[in-house]
């Protein structure tokens, strides 16, 4: 065989094993790919299994916080009106009133009280809650009226029965008492058992008891106290 | 025969460096690729454990249902007790 032919085969003889060696080395690579590839892949499914719930929940609670803030701030509003509200809320979150009231639009085109800058916290909450409070007598200049002045002793009557609070005038009045009184009781027998009525009705009298006495009786006309018929005017 | 030789001398001075080359590469980049799916893989593995906390929004859920529930509850004694604000 001449030289170039040998030459010829060592050469492609090389170029095979070049070929071999990369391709065997590059398969062990892409092997390595797709290990790390399936981990991870089945990691991924994790998250998509463990998040599905996810945006079911979170709606949930998105929904139960709307309705909880639709709850407090219409209550806000209604309880304390539109204005005194902004201002508590703005003193509670400085710059809140700006982004104002969610279901309250106009809430946004009032100019917040400065309740704050006179009152804490505290002190807002117990004056709003109480209209009457005392700490509540003196407003700041400028900003919310927390106390009416002419209509806050009223206001407490509510929290209390309609009739004992509000109607006092339709009450039944004291019992007037003394040898004055227009209404004369008779004494009792025993402590509160009545023998008579002052409309005359007999209450304890007894059959046997209650007969008259006779005519000859010394006192008979002296002490008619307890007798039927008797005078209840008073003396 | 100076053919064959001209042809042996390619083949070693151009064909062969090529393919060495070319080959070089393929498996530079395979190899290179291998650090980053593993990476990936642990990321992806640890967003999985991240989200095993992801039952407890159930928990919170149940909690964010009773503070409303007690706040409305709240509100409601608080629309009878208190007067509503006077129109102004």
């Amino acid at each position: 065989m001449p030289a170039p032919g040998v030459v010829l085969i060592l050469t492609v003889v090389a170029i095979v094993l070049v070929l071999v060696f990369f391709l065997v080395s590059t398969i062990v690579a892409l092997r390595q790919i797709t290990k790390g590839l399936d981990e991870a892949i089945a990691s991924v499914v994790e998250i998509i299994e463990k998040s599905a719930p996810v945006e079911e929940v979170v709606g949930t609670i998105n929904q139960y916080l709307d309705a909880g803030v639709e709850l407090l701030e219409g209550l806000l509003v209604k309880k304390a009106g539109m204005r005194d509200a902004v201002g508590l809320v703005d003193g509670l979150y400085p710059g809140a009133a700006e982004a104002g009231f969610r279901n309250f639009p106009e809430s946004t085109e009032i100019t917040a009280p400065r309740i704050s800058e006179v009152y804490t916290k505290g002190t807002l909450t117990l004056a709003r809650l109480g209209r009457e409070a005392p700490i509540a007598a003196a407003s700041p200049t400028g900003g919310a009226v927390l106390r009416n002045v002419t209509g806050g002793s009223l206001a407490a009557r509510s929290l209390y029965p309609e009739v004992r609070q509000t109607r006092p005038e339709r009450l039944q009045r004291s019992p007037v008492i003394g040898t004055d009184s227009p209404v004369q009781y008779e004494p009792s027998d025993s402590p509160g058992v009545r023998r008579r009525l002052p409309g005359g009705t007999a209450v304890l009298d007894d059959p046997a008891t209650a007969a008259p006495p006779p005519a000859n009786a010394p006192d008979a006309q002296n002490d008619p106290e307890g007798e039927p018929g008797a005078d209840t005017r008073p003396v | 025969m100076t053919v064959w030789w001209i042809g042996d001398i390619v083949l070693l001075v151009v064909v062969v460096p090529v393919v060495i080359y070319l080959l070089a590469g393929v498996l530079s980049e395979a190899r290179g690729i291998v650090p980053s799916v593993q990476r990936i893989g642990a990321a992806a593995a640890a967003g999985s454990a991240d989200l095993d906390a992801v039952p407890l929004l159930l928990t919170t859920q149940d909690q964010v249902i009773r503070t409303i529930e007690t706040a409305a509850n709240y509100g409601g004694s608080l629309d009878v007790i208190l007067d509503d604000a006077r129109e102004e």
